[in-house]
């Protein structure tokens, strides 16, 4: 893999991130305000804590060839666990913030299982789990609940300079996941599965376990960012997940970030550009104060057009596991889909 | 004996039995239901969901997703109550505007999904923002009230003083000639091609098809069925923003309860129609029942989960006991209503899909 | 992947040099005293209390001006506001929920056809508005934007929810300049003024009684909602359910995401299991495929509660029937600007600015017809405009900005 000899989709992201950058900072100084001022950043940081949350657990559904649908409900769910555990109280707060995760990656599990065991599509499944979660966040909740402790508030208030605490733990969690992707087992594995869990199970992967943890880690991610909603409202809110329609705009930011939808290929860099991409479009919209039925508008040509960019550029110059992995099966199935792929007729 | 047997076990079959199993329980509750007059009605309003399904079928058993059909469906109701208003003479240059509005957004979807390479969920996602977008953005929030009368009856008026069913509302008869149309189409050499696309598009692409002339069509006429809802709809209910919200995934659920696997390749056009039905009397039942209104969605969540699960555990038992029963039961509901040309008899590596249930959408090719 | 590793670290290394450099707590967040207060926990949204004070509210007459109802007031506690008098032209800052639906669009086209008005007495220069599409989240972010970035002179925020909202409008009280909350209350009293009608509660009480004064007791009601666990409309509901419990009024309640095709069929699934003599919204968007599905299923009328919404307005004239629109005044929405610019000049504001809200009746029903002639019909009748420069045309083709 020689550097240059073909751009991968993680730097072709981050180019058009910087493009988006550079039309921003224009459009923006001719409002008299600069991007680069600290409230500015901050703005752009705080929209990108929560989608990003959600969008590297979606990562790992996607990479698995599965979606995940049901995120929305998932955080609005462990807001309202998070904010009614702890309710005002210090001292709950690591206590609901386990239990909040816990439930999160028993829903995962729930959905991994039906995915796996039950042999139903991630599309279904995670919308009919959604549903149901709906379901219970609507007969059970009339509105906001809980209350969340100063300390917890902090979460989501906090920040080193413009930088918000949210987004660094953001930030760190997508290291995280990015080094579990690349040196674990459940990683390769997960790779394998996506790009064709035929041929991993052919060579020994097996095939269910890392799209149940694909699921949990989603789930989990999602509460995360349902944590940090949480947070920053300072109650639990049955609402605030499907307020946002984090589904739908997690999915076109992890494939914005050059994530093949049927799963493989991708990396968590490319999704966190895709956010980011996200994130800077909004900050400029609102700052230039366009209608907010126009803002729908950009939002869906710039989706369409931006995947329009990378996909026609060859699948096989995507971010695959790096090429020497340790795991021969992986090696494999790396390089197996990819045949197929190069003789796509345009 | 067996056969029938065999049939109510197989998942398409077993749709029809739940179908079947709900509107008994409806009659039961309410005996008027089963008055001619009465299930016409249900039929009329089933009919932009089943219409919407129908469309979806064509995308889904192609392979591909159409997610902007709900944005679709609002965007001509809203054009229809801003462009017509209260004059009936611009009815007919209007309806063609819609039409043209449909083929325009089903071709824009098709293209960019197939020769921009862009997968077809965002494609369709992108356009559900931009067309929701624009047209509230062009018509001020869609305030504008309800077309002119006439135009309505489509979807709101009938054939009256018909013997038994009193009035035989239009919309039924739209929905009659939509199915005619569709399992026509379904059956042409276009249906079949599209079955083989969404099986294999890889094998199909050798085979001689034009793989994205095809889909693409396959988006037009999901964009034309979502017109002819819309149609329906502002009949049926008016203009609001809210009309039509959400019926993507109404579409999808039924085309899905209907047996149509996601991913393509794998459906019939009668299945659709019958998880159209289905969801539908699902939720008319859950009116006539003391069920919490917010507890609706949760019900379906779990019809749903369960139905998939349970196609997907009787086909892989199909597919495990295939050598001793004939070639391809799996396919045998299907191969009545719409035989399905394609190689997948018995699972190879180059079908992902019929031996590893957890990869439903089909190896990278089937993408494409 | 390695590279990327290695960018990760380096942000993660930069992000620590960066935190031993100095961790800035948002000044604005602090620690609250926290005076208990209202519970903010509460998933019961009856509160006799409040239901008691709307209740007489209903009956007071307001103070103000008799033409200009978006500056009467009822039971005011006016208030000093000279700490904020100053000389020059003003910016203000209007954090908006959305303008997702006809309610909040006709309100904001008014809001703008105010300001146009205000900028020519020269104490509202200008007007910075950010729209949070209807997410808790980005509203926060959009007021912690302007804090930081606005260059304010004065807030304007109307919550996307009540409890969600009340932190970071503390937060914009803590710049010491004005806020004017407007529309959804939040948890707080720290804004200069909080302009609402009289609320959820009379709102469910006008219709509710007016549905028990028509009909006899055993009779039967449908309840009509738009989505659960919004506080303005959980209000209305919880009146209305209360005041049929005790008059022996069947009621039951759907939520239809104030989707028309969704009331026409959980209406006729109603009308199929039996008689229905009344029907009750908590918004009157949809109101008319309720009634059309009366019409389809040859039943007749029943005794309804729209909203001020045309549609609804001209369906009960067309058809006669027994109907009251409930109004949740939509001419408050003209209020904030006005407000502000009393509070830049030093006058005297109430701190909870109370607007008449009362319903149309069948005796104002033409008149309020005839003052809305050639309106759209997702136009609301009591909107308050109509003094303004752009009217009517403004507002009959929509024009929002």
């Amino acid at each position: 893999m020689k550097r240059l000899a073909r751009l991968d989709t993680t730097a072709f992201v981050y180019i058009a991130l910087v493009f988006v950058l550079i039309v921003s900072a224009i459009l923006v100084a001719t409002t008299g305000r600069s991007i680069l001022s600290p409230g500015n950043i901050r703005d752009i940081l705080t929209g990108m804590s929560v989608l990003g949350f959600v969008a590297i657990g979606q990562t790992l559904v996607i990479l698995g060839a599965s979606l995940d649908l049901s995120v929305p409900y998932v955080m609005s769910l462990a807001s309202l666990i998070a904010a009614e555990t702890m309710n005002g109280s210090s001292a709950m707060v690591l206590p609901a913030v386990l239990l909040t995760l816990g439930i999160a990656a028993a829903i995962g599990m729930a959905n991994g299982l039906i995915v796996t065991v039950l042999g139903v599509h991630g599309f279904v499944a995670t919308l009919g789990v959604g549903l149901i979660l709906k379901g219970y966040l609507d007969t059970n909740y009339q509105g906001t609940a809980g209350s969340v402790p100063w300390s917890f508030q902090l979460f989501g208030a906090t920040g080193i300079g413009p930088v918000p605490i949210s987004t660094i733990v953001m930030l760190a969690l997508a290291v995280l996941v990015a080094f579990i992707l690349a040196r674990t087992r459940f990683g390769h594995h997960l790779f394998a599965v996506g790009g064709n869990a035929e041929v991993a199970r052919l060579s020994g992967v097996r095939e269910r376990l890392p799209l149940i943890g694909a699921h949990i880690g989603s789930s989990v991610c999602a509460a995360i960012a349902g944590l940090l909603l949480a947070s920053r409202l300072g109650v639990g809110s049955p609402t605030v997940g499907s307020q946002g329609s984090y589904d739908l705009l997690s999915i076109a930011a992890v494939v914005l970030g050059g994530t093949l939808l049927m799963g493989g290929r991708g990396s968590i860099w490319g999704t966190i550009g895709g956010v980011a991409i996200f994130a800077v479009l909004d900050n400029l919209m609102s700052v230039m104060q366009f209608n907010p039925f126009f803002k729908d508008v950009i939002r869906g040509l710039v989706i369409i057009i931006a995947v329009a960019v990378y996909a026609r550029r060859r699948v096989v110059a995507r971010r695959i596991r790096f090429a020497a992995g340790p795991a021969g099966p992986a090696v494999a199935v790396a390089a197996a889909p990819t045949g197929s792929d190069e003789r796509s007729p345009r | 004996m067996n056969s029938l047997i065999r049939r109510a076990v197989d998942p398409r079959g077993a749709v029809v039995v739940l179908l079947a199993v709900i509107l008994v329980a409806i009659v039961v509750l309410n005996p008027s239901f089963a008055e001619p007059g009465q299930l016409v009605r249900f039929i009329q309003r089933v009919a932009p969901i089943a219409i919407v399904a129908i469309g979806q079928y064509f995308v889904i058993v192609s392979g591909e997703f159409d997610l902007s059909m709900g944005a679709l469906v609002t965007a001509q109701v809203v054009t229809s109550g801003y462009l017509i208003g209260q004059d009936p003479s611009k009815i007919a240059a209007v309806l063609t505007l819609m039409l043209i509005l449909g083929v325009l957004v089903g071709v824009v979807n098709g293209l960019a999904t197939t020769l921009l390479k862009v997968p077809s969920f965002i494609v369709t996602l992108g356009t559900m923002l931009i067309i929701h977008g624009a047209v509230m953005w062009w018509t001020g929030g869609a305030a504008t009230g309800d077309p002119v009368d006439s135009f309505r009856q489509i979807g709101r008026g009938g054939i009256e003083d018909v013997p038994v069913l009193g009035q035989l509302p239009y919309g039924v008869l739209v929905l009659l000639v939509v199915i005619v149309a569709a399992i026509w189409l379904s059956r042409r050499p276009f249906g079949r091609t599209l079955v083989a696309i969404g099986d294999n598009a890889e094998a199909a692409a050798y085979a001689g098809t034009n793989v994205w002339r095809t889909k693409t069509l396959a988006f037009v006429i999901s964009s034309l069925s979502a017109t002819v809802a819309g149609v329906l709809l502002v009949g049926y209910a008016g203009v609001h923003p809210s009309v039509g919200q959400g019926y993507e995934f109404i579409a999808i659920t039924a085309v899905v309860l209907g047996g149509v696997v996601l991913g393509g390749g794998r459906g019939t056009v009668f299945g659709a129609l019958t998880g159209a039905f289905t969801l539908e009397s699902l939720f008319t039942l859950l009116n006539f029942t003391a069920v919490p209104s917010t507890m609706r969605d949760a019900i379906q969540g779990v019809i749903i989960i369960a139905a998939v699960a349970y196609s997907g555990v009787v086909f892989a038992k199909r597919r495990s006991t295939t050598s001793t029963d004939d070639q391809n039961p799996g396919r045998a509901a299907a191969d009545d209503e719409n035989p399905t040309p394609g190689p997948t008899t018995t699972p190879t590596p180059t079908s992902a899909r019929d031996s590893s249930p957890i990869h439903p959408s089909g190896d990278a090719v089937a993408r494409d | 992947m390695k590279r990327s590793l290695r960018t990760a670290v380096g942000i993660a290394g930069a992000g620590a040099l960066i935190a031993l450099a100095g961790c800035t707590t948002d000044p604005s967040v602090e620690q609250a005293p926290e005076a208990g207060g209202e519970e903010s926990a509460s998933t019961e949204w009856f509160n006799q209390e409040l239901y008691d004070k709307q209740f007489k509210e209903r009956e007071v007459t307001p103070e103000g001006p008799e033409d200009k109802p978006y500056l009467q007031m009822i039971n005011p506690e006016m208030q000093d506001t000279s700490e904020h008098a100053s000389e020059g032209g003003k910016k203000v800052c209007f954090a908006n929920a959305s303008i997702s639906n006809p309610w909040r669009q006709t309100g904001w086209i008014t809001m703008n056809e105010q300001l146009k008005e205000l900028k020519k007495g020269g104490v509202i220069t200008e007007m910075e508005t950010r729209d949070a599409q209807d997410n808790d989240d980005t509203q926060i972010a959009d007021i912690d934007y302007f804090i930081s970035e606005g260059n304010c002179d004065g807030f304007i925020i109307s919550p996307n929810s009540t409890a969600a909202i009340t932190p970071a409008v503390e937060r914009a009280c803590e710049t010491g300049k004005p806020v004017i909350v407007f529309d959804r209350g939040v948890q707080t009293d720290c804004a200069v003024t909080f302009i609402h009608p009289i609320g959820g509660f009379a709102w469910g009480i006008d219709s509710a009684q007016f549905l028990i004064d028509n009909l006899n007791e055993g009779d039967k009601v449908v309840a009509l909602r738009i989505l659960p666990g919004v506080d303005v409309l959980e209000q209305r509901w919880a009146a209305a359910e209360k005041l049929f419990d005790e008059a022996g009024i069947e009621a039951v309640d759907y939520f239809t995401d104030a989707d028309p095709a969704e009331i026409k069929k959980i209406v006729s699934d109603e009308l199929a299991k039996g008689d229905v003599q009344g029907v009750w919204m908590d918004a009157g968007d949809g109101a008319v495929s309720a009634i059309e599905a009366f019409e389809d299923a040859g039943k007749d009328y029943p005794v309804m509660t729209g909203e001020d919404e045309l549609s609804f307005l001209r369906k009960w004239k067309e058809t006669e029937m027994t109907a009251i629109a409930p109004v949740y005044s939509n001419f408050q929405w003209r209020t904030p600007l006005l407000a502000a610019e009393m509070i830049f000049k030093g006058e005297e504001v109430p701190k909870e600015w109370v607007l008449p809200q009362s319903p149309i009746t069948s005796e104002d029903l033409d008149d309020f017809l005839k003052r809305n002639e050639g309106m759209p019909d997702g136009h609301y009748a009591k909107f308050g405009g109509e003094d303004l420069p752009g009217y009517p045309q403004v507002w009959q083709d929509r024009v929002i900005p």
